[in-house]
């Protein structure tokens, strides 16, 4: 089966002017690499501030002029270019975002669902749209301001499937969703995934993420740091002590805290970005060589030491 | 149905204190001016020359022998009753005079206004749709060098420009000379008019435009465009959809909101055209001491500005629909 998409070595960094007109490029995602296939959900989890989103704006076509990337994404084989991702955005590749500030305060659910359109093909599609999550017709004739939280979701679910999307792109879509109406968004996206789109489920949180996801990418201060299977998580075969201590941090597991800060964008230049937290620094974690992502035992770890980890 | 008049009623008791404080304002700055309304009006030469009882006399006409407490108060107690008083220097009603200025200056302060609002808006999402390209710049440029020069030297520079060197355009006045009222056209007028609702509009337009430009900005960077983009809008659709929508509201309470900056300005720009209008006999009014004149036309020029204010303020409810959802409360 063909990927869906697939990023290979994708780095963005930003153009930042410090101390005065002194230039410097500040990276903020580097050497992520990820493949989505039909009908598969794969999570990327990790703490705000770790350049999540910026991976969703890059796939589609989205990064602010001052931002630069590099490698190469794919989509159904071929190279995703800012002219196909903008004749493909909103048809085949969707994105369902965080809340109900994506909306436009000032327009009806109804004309911002359909874009502007006016015919009654897009009139039936908008009112479809609605009907799949529940939302009676009269939902396009309120702004979004009389939306309740779970609505908002719901509407901003109906305006992913419009079309039929191919790839769907959840960027944080449940903050503030109690796990009940969580899991409920999540099974819609599986709804989606069982049709046949590929999800790309960007998240800060990792339960939620196990119980939807086929794959799990752990994302630290801006690197993959670990690729999983979900299972692998309740069988213990973690490959990266950032990995472990997200999972220990759980309330049903350990509940236990996890030590230090990540650190921030550029502020490691080189090496692993978490020794400072690392339980089980070796040498040439300090660098000045930056690690890259090998394959190990099913998954793939950026980590030089990853059979530490199983000792422990 | 008692939320409406509790607002109208909270907004006519507001307007009604305005008016006294400016109405209050405006004659302690007359009281406080070094200007002797004898003096100025009649003239030293002329005053020396006449008998004290006649410089009495004088004094009665222009209330300089009253108490300030007393001549306020005086002019305040007929306008409750409906009487503005008479012109010292016209010697007609004040409300006669102000009628015939206004007629002359409203359709020059209204086109200004309106003009300036429509470029206003215009070359501002002009600006912000285009930010920091060629267009934006030049926008920018003109708002900036607008905004910074003093209005009556762009009036005079209208003038040499247009009038002296060109000839297009009279020099001044809102009829040409010496010509029978009757036999004025509409076209006379309009063409007297031109320049200085050109001035007003060209002073009014940067401000409105570097406003909406800010907006649109501000709009076309939140959270609701990125996810219009993300769905497959075009840039136009995201300006006009979207940009024009969200800037409307602001729009329309800065556009009401600036009527006190073209009345201001007509004070200034009828000055440099000879332009017989409400500005102008303001101006008058002002230097020479008539009282109840500039009084007159303060109270009607401060109404005019708060209605303007007003009428923002319902347009608010009624465009915005947050707003509207709470039945008009502002």
């Amino acid at each position: 089966m063909k990927p869906v998409l697939q990023i290979d070595h994708l780095s963005i960094s930003f153009t930042q002017y410090s101390q005065g007109m002194r230039q410097r490029e500040l990276p903020v995602i580097r050497d992520l690499s990820l493949t989505l296939y039909p009908g598969q959900i794969g999570a990327v989890v990790g703490s705000s501030g770790s350049g999540k989103s910026l991976l969703a704006h890059s796939v589609l076509g989205l990064l602010p002029y001052n931002s630069r990337w590099e490698g190469s994404i794919l989509y159904e084989g071929q190279p995703l270019t800012q002219e196909r991702v903008e004749s493909l955005r909103g048809r085949e590749i969707v994105l369902v975002p965080q809340g109900v500030t994506y909306l436009d305060p000032r327009m009806k659910v109804g004309p911002q669902l359909r874009r502007g359109k006016r015919d009654a093909r897009s009139r039936e599609k908008s009112r479809m749209a609605l009907e799949r999550y529940g939302l009676p017709p009269e939902t396009e004739k309120l702004y979004p301001f009389a939306l309740s939280g779970g609505m908002a979701r719901r509407v901003l679910l109906a305006s992913a499937v419009m079309d039929f999307p191919k790839l769907l792109i959840a960027d944080e879509p449940t903050p503030g969703l109690d796990a009940q109406a969580a899991q409920r968004v999540l099974g819609h996206f599986r709804e989606l995934s069982q049709q046949g789109a590929a999800v790309l489920f960007i998240t800060h949180d990792l339960e939620l993420a196990l119980t939807v996801a086929d794959r799990i990418h752990v994302f630290y201060a801006g690197e993959t740091v670990e690729e999983a299977a979900a299972e692998d998580f309740a069988q213990g075969k973690l490959r990266h002590p950032f990995t472990k201590a997200l999972w220990d941090a759980l309330p049903q597991r350990e509940f236990r805290p996890i030590s230090g800060a990540q650190p921030y964008p550029g502020q490691v230049e080189g090496g692993c970005p978490f020794r400072e937290q690392c339980p089980h620094p070796g040498p040439g974690c300090e660098g000045p060589a930056p690690l890259s992502l090998r394959p190990w035992q099913g998954g793939a770890v950026r980590c030089l030491y990853p059979e530490q980890e199983e000792n422990v | 149905m008692r939320e409406p008049l509790l607002f109208l009623g909270k907004k006519l008791l507001r307007a009604v204190l305005l008016l006294l404080g400016v109405s209050l304002a405006a004659f302690l700055l007359l009281c406080a001016s070094p200007l002797d309304p004898l003096q100025t009006n009649v003239g030293q030469v002329a005053l020396g020359s006449m008998s004290p009882e006649q410089i009495a006399r004088l004094e009665a006409y222009w209330g300089v022998d009253q108490p300030p407490l007393e001549r306020y108060l005086g002019w305040l107690s007929s306008v409750l009753q409906g009487d503005f008083g008479t012109s010292l220097l016209y010697r007609q009603p004040v409300l006669a005079v102000i009628g015939e200025r206004l007629q002359s200056s409203l359709w020059l302060l209204a086109a200004a206004w309106l003009l300036s609002g429509i470029l206003g808006l215009c070359l501002g999402m002009v600006a912000g749709a285009f930010q920091g390209r060629l267009p934006d710049r030049l926008i920018l440029a003109y708002c900036l060098l607008i905004s910074s020069t003093p209005v009556f030297w762009l009036a005079l520079l209208f003038l040499l420009v247009f009038s002296v060197w060109l000839g297009w355009l009279p020099i001044g006045l809102s009829v040409p000379i010496g010509l029978e009222e009757a036999s004025v056209t509409w076209v006379d007028r309009l063409r007297h008019g031109i320049l200085p609702c050109l001035t007003l509009s060209v002073t009014g337009v940067a401000n409105i435009a570097l406003h909406t430009r800010e907006k649109l900005i501000d709009v076309l960077s939140s959270e609701y465009v990125l996810f219009a983009r993300a769905r497959g809008e075009g840039k136009a659709s995201l300006v006009l959809r979207h940009g024009l929508r969200n800037v409307a509201v602001p729009a329309v309470t800065l556009q009401f909101g600036s009527i006190s900056e073209i009345i201001g300005g007509s004070v200034l720009v009828e000055q440099v055209f000879s332009y017989p209008g409400l500005g102008q006999a303001a101006v008058t009014a002002g230097l020479g001491s008539d009282l109840p004149l500039l009084l007159g036309i303060t109270v009607v020029t401060s109404a005019l500005v708060f209605a303007g204010n007003l009428v923002a303020d319902l347009f608010y409810g009624v465009i915005d629909p947050a707003q509207r959802r709470k039945g008009g409360r502002l």
